[in-house]
């Protein structure tokens, strides 16, 4: 035990408190100048901003997969299954080389948008993209076991009782998910926050425009501004504490309507 | 309301659960549907809520076909084993579900809803639960939610699978009066499915006795008991001990037990004989020894476990005074006063 | 047919629309993406991939990259069955603290990870003075790439440990102890047997996490050719070349392995299925 906080502390704790250190070293006007200029507050945005939307699209579409997975007989079902897990095994950057040839302008699906004048790859919405990639594993693994622990008779009920099957699943069947669901959710939205890899194939990266908040981090680093760069690595991990701690105040309250 | 089942069958796979089952339901009426498990009668319940369709045969509610009806259009009240309440509802809006997803002018008002949910709710005696969460509730406390949420809809029937199952035994008998009570002050034809004998024989107006998908029987608790149609309806319902010997000309014989089987063909039958129905009888004809091994005390009663000479085991029942000085290893001359014989 | 539907089950049109939705999302999100991978790798032959990858770079890229997971996996094989054993038998005061330190990682942005060995063993950092007086180089080399990624696949092993343990509680160890048996060998006669499929399925997690890291590698190792540049990071420099093909044939093969996760993940879920929600 007394060999597990050590290594803790030596590898996560004492490193991370670095950060907190290097940005105090400034004032506290310093620091809201490198937190808080309108290069790290567009570059916030758009991770947010574009973690929020993917978060958003990955709660639609990683509900109606999960569901799929659960309650339908198709073929391929396993081969499907298994692909769900590939943002977890595959390299981000191959993630983010594979999605920005993928939404280039002559790329397979780019192709298909451009005519529309669609412009995904090397903008805000390409970002969307790659996190979209990221976060989906998240809202299908944590909505899977909750959904297929759903029990038959409470669908059974509500049918009994007179309710349609829009009825049951909009006033049963969801509210039952959704503890499950914003778990979801707020996993994918704190893991696309701070995604990279797959990011910056695709961003474009353009100042002001298409940058995202890791990037700056980066940036600023090649350019030896260590205490901007830990600046901006302290906004994100207050961040991550406050998405840590929404998802565990989130699983408290279904153990509880669970219990 | 009164249900008519005609001929239904139903199979699951090549599993036949239902076969050409038929029974008449009548308005009003408690009727238990009681057998072992897999004896088809929580199929034969979910056929009449729509919750299941039969693959043969007709369900009609009134004169109505509801054969293929789903179980939204059926008003039925259907109470599950585990009670399926809507976790994430409290028990007001547990209960007042049914009303609530009413469209249009069907839809009661709110303060409709609201003053018939306050009514259901004492009823089943939970008036200040309305508030409270199912996982704040006891399993008693869930049973009865689930009983004034199924009430709700003014059910033409209402049904109830094992409703008594997953409590424990002193909730369970005193929910089993709360539920002839409520059936006596609503009115409403209840059905309800159970394995435990007891319960059926102690509730219900009428019993059916489903086995293998059939029914075997359908009367009062009385009717089943005492006057079994076959030899699984006597095994099943009520205690006995069972006796596989043969009949000739008109008498059954076991090892050295012999009684008047009157109307039997000869051949091989199966008797079956209620504790109480062996009677201590001064020796003579038709009489045979029974050696007791084990006798236990209940109530008014005394049950002896024993064996006759030729080694058959026996279990006898009698008035506590009247063998009040009988030891272990006393010997006991006894008549078989009625039993149930059937040729197999 | 409709008016039999089972009340528990989707109308048929139902069914067809969700499923076609579902294909073409995970069509156009996971299945398109990964056959663009092997597509543009093999766009010049197999021949041309293949070089790509036999390339003097390539290879020493292959070759960090085992480096760093045959360090960084039994790292935390040895501290995941320690944490989780502390976690799941010791009653302490800090515990829920520790808890939420294994998992931080999983929600730390990788570029942060990376930042913060920099800013402790960079040269401007804490120990960068010290280490340069000794001669030791730890960032823009390979022990800041094995410590970074290290970090970020730190939580992976004692979380599958975890729950495991706990549900295991102590009373079967106590019984063993009691029984006269050492620690050593009762954890390798009762521990071990319950928590191997769960201890594969971290390392396997752990392993692809390990040769993929991208963001927190990146910022520590300095992208020194043949001497801190790592799979991943070859990749990136194939493609900011604009040598696709090359940088696709490396993709391809770390995509290979990341279709061998998830076959040997599936196996490992047959042998074992999931027990709980939210598994990384």
């Amino acid at each position: 035990m007394g060999v597990t906080l050590a290594i803790l502390s030596l590898i996560v704790l004492i490193p991370l408190s670095a950060v907190a250190l290097k940005a105090s070293e400034q004032s506290w006007q310093e620091f809201f100048q490198a937190a808080f200029n309108e290069r790290a507050l567009t570059a916030y945005r758009l991770s947010f901003g574009a973690a929020l939307i993917a978060a958003a699209i990955n709660g639609v579409f990683g509900l109606l997969t999960a569901w799929a997975l659960v309650r339908y007989q198709f073929p391929l079902k396993s081969l499907v299954n298994g692909i769900i897990d590939l943002p977890f095994a595959l390299p981000t950057a191959v993630a983010g080389i594979a999605l920005a040839t993928l939404y280039a302008p002559n790329g397979w699906i780019g192709a298909l948008l451009a005519p529309a004048g669609l412009k995904v790859a090397y903008t805000p919405l390409g970002v969307v993209v790659a996190l979209t990639f990221i976060g989906l594993p998240f809202v299908v693994r944590t909505l899977e076991p909750v959904m297929r622990d759903l029990a038959a008779d409470v669908e059974e009920a509500a049918a009994s009782l007179g309710a349609t099957r829009l009825d049951t699943i909009l006033r049963v069947i969801l509210p039952a998910l959704a503890p499950a669901w914003m778990t979801g959710f707020a996993l994918a939205f704190a893991r696309a926050v701070g995604e990279y890899g797959s990011v910056i194939f695709i961003a474009g990266n353009m100042p002001y425009k298409s940058e995202i908040a890791p990037l700056l981090i980066i940036i600023e680093l090649e350019q030896y501004d260590y205490a901007g760069a830990a600046t901006i690595a302290v906004v994100m991990l207050s961040v991550s504490f406050l998405m840590l701690f929404v998802i565990n105040a989130i699983q408290a309250w279904a153990r509880r309507l669970a219990a | 309301m009164t249900i008519s089942i005609r001929s239904v069958g139903k199979t699951f796979g090549r599993y036949p659960a239902l076969n050409s089952v038929s029974l008449e339901i009548a308005d009003g009426e408690l009727l238990a549907l009681l057998g072992p498990s897999g004896s088809g009668k929580t199929t034969l319940l979910r056929v009449i809520a729509g919750l299941e369709f039969p693959d043969s045969g007709q369900v009609l509610y009134g004169e109505q076909d509801m054969t293929f009806a789903g179980a939204a259009q059926r008003r039925v009240g259907f109470v599950f084993q585990q009670y399926a309440l809507f976790r994430h509802m409290t028990v007001a809006k547990n209960v007042a579900f049914g009303l609530d997803v009413r469209k249009g002018a069907a839809k009661p008002s709110k303060a409709e809803i609201a003053s018939r949910v306050d009514e259901l709710l004492r009823l089943v005696e939970l008036g200040e639960l309305g508030k409270r969460y199912p996982a704040q509730l006891s399993g008693g406390q869930r049973q009865r939610v689930a009983l004034a949420r199924a009430l709700a809809v003014n059910p033409s029937v209402l049904l109830l699978d094992e409703p008594f199952g997953a409590l424990d035994a002193t909730v369970r008998k005193s929910l089993r009066k709360e539920l002839r009570r409520i059936h006596d002050a609503t009115g409403v034809t209840t059905i309800f499915v159970t394995h435990d004998q007891e319960e059926a024989l102690e509730l219900a107006d009428r019993v059916a006795i489903l086995n293998q998908g059939a029914i075997e029987q359908v009367g009062t608790p009385q009717e089943i008991h005492d006057n079994p149609v076959g030899a699984f309806v006597a095994g099943f319902v009520g205690e006995s001990n069972r006796l596989e010997g043969e009949v000739r000309g008109g008498r059954f014989r076991l090892n050295d037990v012999e009684f008047a089987a009157p109307g039997i063909a000869d051949g091989r039958a199966a008797a079956f004989v209620r504790p109480h129905e062996l009677v201590l009888s001064p020796r003579g004809e038709g009489t045979f020894p029974l050696i007791a091994n084990h006798i236990a005390p209940q109530g008014a009663v005394a049950r002896i476990d024993g064996v006759t000479p030729g080694g058959l085991r026996l279990e006898a029942a009698f008035a506590r005074q009247s063998v009040a000085d009988i030891q272990p290893g006393a010997k006991l001359d006894l008549l078989v006063g009625r039993a149930y014989v059937f040729p197999q | 047919m409709s008016r039999l539907r089972h009340p528990t089950e989707d109308p048929i049109w139902a069914k067809v629309l969700i499923l076609v939705i579902v294909a073409a999302f995970l069509a156009s999100v996971l299945i398109l993406p990964m056959v663009t991978v092997f597509f543009e790798a093999l766009r010049r032959g197999l021949p041309a991939a293949l070089e790509a990858i036999g390339t003097e770079d390539a290879r020493d890229a292959i070759k960090l990259t085992l480096i760093t997971a045959a360090i960084t996996v039994p790292f935390n094989v040895v501290f995941g069955i320690c944490a989780s054993w502390a976690v799941a038998k010791y009653e302490f005061p800090l515990k829920p603290f520790l808890i939420t330190l294994i998992d931080l990682p999983f929600s730390v942005s990788p570029v942060v990870a990376g930042l913060i060995y920099v800013l402790v063993f960079g040269a401007q950092g804490w120990f960068g003075p010290w280490l340069i007086d000794h001669d030791i180089k730890i960032i823009f080399a390979i022990p800041g790439i094995v410590l970074a990624t290290i970090f970020v696949t730190f939580p992976f092993v004692a979380r599958e440990l975890i729950p495991l343990m706990q549900e295991q509680g102590v009373d079967e160890e106590e019984a063993a102890v009691s029984m006269g048996a050492s620690g050593l060998r009762t954890f390798w006669s009762v521990t071990a047997p319950n928590i191997r499929w769960g201890l594969l399925y971290g390392v396997l997690l752990c392993n692809a996490r390990a040769m993929g890291e991208f963001g927190a590698v990146s910022v520590v190792s300095g992208h020194i050719r043949g001497l801190t540049n790592t799979m991943p990071l070859h990749v990136e420099i194939l493609y900011n070349e604009y040598d696709f093909v090359g940088a696709f044939a490396v993709a391809a093969l770390l995509c290979f392995l990341a279709v061998v996760t998830l076959v040997l993940k599936t196996l490992l879920e047959i042998a074992q299925p999931p027990s709980r929600p939210g598994r990384h």
